[in-house]
């Protein structure tokens, strides 16, 4: 029956709804094809490309910035911004690495401490900062973007007088195992942000909270008159945000053998962007993690294509600028055609 | 004879090959007022933006003043003499009422300065001209709605309008101002414009409208004057099916008290309120605009802070913080603003249905995906929503459906008191008589619904008793027998 419907209008009715479809499927997955195509272009142009060595190198790359655009999402779908993920990023690299150097002159006395005391405290320092911001947003309804960039800045400042502007290095080896460990030929940063990928995905299409993060983004009226605690959430997802980020930052210690002042910066800018290329609505409310991921992923890959065929760096920011506006471009035509 | 002001004859039009309009006409006279009247869908909102040109015509003709018009814009609308004042205005609230009016056509003195003292005094002669008490020199965001569709009148006079639309312009207006708005039409009237008027409330076009044209599913039904047409024949013909009654009442009112009020004070304007409801009863709350109706249902549902009072809920006294406790005392909020504060417009159906119920729809703090969508299936069918999956955005039904989202977020909570503030605003007449129904319902059921209304017929169609409020106070009470239009008005003005 179905298959007499679909020959029955000829061949006219059947290409125009193969080319319907295709742009239903456009539409939804137009990031990810956008991937795909980027992937099968450079598989041609670059031999190297896809070799093992190539592939796990990128998703390195992806995991830091991927961590922290996850903890984004949560922020952005509840129509916020966290400014303040690269500050953080530093600061918790630095406390962490802190605890679990076995220099003298820059670890805590009585160090280094266990790697998982190390990671406990650079978690809670993350999270102590987006506790912060998320006091200032959710309580004292401060815009989100004057909170998180006060917090961008005092996370920097408080950075630099926490290690004396210098870094830390002689991390032990216990600790430099999440930047630079293996299981299974499988890099630990790798592992690390498929478990966060996963577990935020999980919440946000399977638990309550992941539903109130959508209504409070959506609607907060409608939410709060649903019963919705509106204000725990919006403080919660900057506690979510703050602790990604401290756990990105100990990767980035760990990944390059010593936590530096300096790390981090302009870090929030290429999370937002892979949010935003992921098709999260900044308006708040629409959005997936998955779409995150896509975003984190074609920032990695364009970033090596264009390494891998020399391109200079400069040109890389102009390209990632175009794509970052192109992505919202097209977002933005789908939602005007609906 | 003169020309009629506008003619307009046969316009079809149709999306993607669904007709939206298969045959818009009507003519309008001069110095008259002529009412469209159609439910949700009808095609009236197709045919005025053809005419105001933001769409094109497929087919039909349009004439202003006797000779044939196409308008590719409504710049070129507006030069024509037609001008628009949509449902939704939309003021710059940081500016004067004068700036408003002359908007991307200030009048200038030299070096490109704007020449404030003489388009003020230009805005005040329009505004003295017509009748309306506004200072040229308010700002707009210090004016009620009221105010600002006169603004949005002297505006349109200002361009010389000859034809001004009006789509549902009492939406957000409670009786008073609307007979503010009335009045102002009157004056347009006695000087020889012509207004096309579209509103769902028919007891406004009875009051105000001199002929009409009813549309039903995009087609022409008939049009004639308002003085040889009855409520009945009309609601007849919107619907297109005979309507015995345009309420639906089958409740009877218990001896039980189900929610008793004594001496509410709120932060907003609520003032030592007190009333009970039973029940099976279904008691309405009657005021103007700012009387404090609404005031009294964000103090019970927890939504400003208590400043004492006290309410029992079914024989318990009962102290509510939040509306999360209010859901779970078994209230139910349907609020005034349905866009605003009663939908995700972004979230699906199924979601909108499962908000204020989600801690009994999973195990824990892990939604289950199978019961939220049993429950958003139980209420689609119930209240029979109009939609494709459960999984589409809301944001694409119609009005009338939409309110039947909202009706059925609260439904699922299992409530024993319902509280619907404005719950027919902004749908057609076959919505509206579900809603009616729904309310019927639920009393019988044995619950007790208090409903806010500034439409006097839905009061003494729906009511078993009102209390009436004025200035944040109880200024009386009716019962069923003593409810009239007019008692109504005179306690809350």
């Amino acid at each position: 029956m179905e298959a007499k419907q679909a020959v029955a209008p000829g061949t006219e009715g059947r290409g125009a709804g193969l080319k319907r479809r295709l742009a239903v499927y456009g539409q939804k997955y137009g990031i990810l094809v956008a991937l795909v195509l980027v992937c099968l272009v450079l598989a041609v142009v670059n031999e190297y490309f896809l070799t093992a060595r190539n592939i796990t190198n990128v998703l390195r790359q992806t995991s830091i910035n991927g961590i922290l655009a996850v903890g984004m999402t949560f922020v952005i779908l509840t129509r916020g911004i966290d400014l303040s993920v690269g500050s953080v990023v530093a600061l918790a690299g630095i406390v962490a690495a802190s605890l679990a150097t076995t220099s003298s002159t820059a670890g805590v006395a009585g160090g280094p401490y266990p790697a998982l005391l190390a990671i406990a405290a650079g978690l809670s320092v993350g999270m102590a900062c987006g506790a912060v911001s998320g006091i200032v947003v959710s309580r004292f309804a401060v815009p989100a973007f004057v909170a998180t960039l006060g917090m961008l800045s005092a996370a920097r400042g408080l950075t630099l007088l926490y290690g004396g502007g210098r870094p830390v290095p002689e991390l032990t080896p216990g600790f430099r195992v999440i930047g630079t460990g293996e299981v299974a030929g499988i890099p630990v940063l790798v592992i690390i942000f498929a478990v966060v990928f996963l577990i935020a995905w999980w919440v946000l299409s399977a638990t309550r909270f992941g539903r109130h993060v959508y209504a409070a983004g959506g609607n907060p009226h409608a939410a709060v008159v649903s019963g919705i605690n509106v204000r725990r959430i919006r403080f919660l997802v900057y506690v979510i945000s703050g602790g990604l980020a401290g756990l990105a930052g100990m990767m980035l210690a760990a990944r390059t053998g010593s936590a530096l002042p300096q790390a981090g910066i302009a870090y929030e800018l290429d999370a937002i962007a892979a949010v935003v290329i992921g098709g999260t609505s900044l308006a708040g409310g629409v959005g997936r993690v998955t779409g995150t991921l896509i975003g984190a992923l074609l920032i990695s890959v364009v970033n090596n294509g264009l390494d891998l065929m020399g391109v200079e760096s400069y040109y890389q920011q102009v390209i990632k600028g175009v794509l970052i506006v192109a992505a919202v471009m097209l977002d933005q035509a789908r939602h005007r055609r609906e | 004879m003169q020309p009629k002001l506008l003619e307009v004859g046969g316009v079809t039009k149709s999306f993607g090959g669904v007709a939206a309009l298969s045959n818009g006409s009507f003519a309008l006279e001069r110095g008259s007022v002529h009412a469209l009247c159609g439910g949700n869908g009808a095609g009236k909102s197709t045919l005025l933006s053809i005419i105001m040109g933001i769409q094109a015509r497929d087919s039909g003709v349009i004439r202003r003043n006797g000779a044939e018009v196409n308008f590719r814009s409504p710049r070129e609308a507006l030069a024509a003499g037609i001008s628009i004042i949509e449902q939704e205005l939309s003021p710059v609230p940081a500016m004067s009422v004068a700036e408003n009016i002359f908007l991307g056509r200030e009048p200038l003195a030299g070096f490109g300065r704007i020449d404030f003292r003489s388009m003020n005094s230009m805005a005040q002669s329009l505004l003295d001209d017509l009748h309306f008490d506004i200072d040229a020199r308010t700002l707009m965001m210090n004016l009620n709605v009221a105010k600002l569709q006169l603004v949005e009148i002297a505006k349109a006079l200002s361009y010389d309008a000859e034809i001004i639309i009006m789509d549902e312009p009492t939406s957000a207006l409670g009786e008073a101002e609307a007979d503010q708005l009335f009045a102002a039409i009157r004056t347009l009237k006695r000087k020889g414009k012509g207004i096309i008027y579209v509103s769902h409330r028919l007891s406004e076009i009875f009051q105000i409208a001199d002929t009409f044209t009813v549309f039903r599913d995009g087609a022409f039904v008939d049009s004639g004057s308002m003085a040889n047409v009855s409520r009945e024949q009309l609601i007849q013909m919107i619907v297109g099916r005979p309507l015995r009654e345009e309420f639906v009442k089958t409740n009877t009112p218990g001896d039980e008290t189900l929610l008793s009020v004594r001496g509410l004070n709120s932060t907003n304007h609520v003032r030592d309120v007190s009333f009970e409801v039973r029940r099976g009863e279904i008691l309405a709350i009657f005021g103007l605009m700012g009387s404090g109706r609404s005031e009294i249902f964000e103090r019970l549902f927890g939504l400003v802070e208590d400043r004492g009072g006290e309410v029992v809920l079914d024989g318990r006294k009962i102290s509510v913080s939040s509306p999360a406790e209010a859901i779970r005392l078994g209230l139910a909020f349907v609020t005034e603003d349905r866009k605003g504060s009663g939908l995700v417009l972004s979230a699906s159906v199924r979601d909108n249905i499962c908000m204020a119920h989600l801690p009994f729809l999973g195990v824990g703090p892990v939604m289950s995906g199978r019961r939220e969508s049993q429950s958003a299936r139980e209420m689609i069918d119930r209240f029979r929503i109009k939609t494709a999956s459960d999984r589409l955005e809301v944001a694409g039904l119609s009005g009338g459906n939409q309110q039947k989202v909202v009706l059925g977020k609260w439904f699922l909570t299992a409530p024993k008191v319902l509280l619907l503030d404005e719950p027919t605003r902004g749908v057609d007449v076959g919505a509206k008589r579900e809603i009616y129904r729904v309310m019927s319902d639920f009393a019988s059921a044995g619950g007790a619904v208090i409903m806010i209304s500034s439409e006097t017929d839905e009061v003494v169609g729906m009511a078993d008793r009102a209390v009436v409020m004025r200035d944040g106070r109880v200024s009386g009470e009716l019962s069923r027998t003593d409810l009239s239009a007019d008692r109504l008005v005179h306690l809350a003005a």
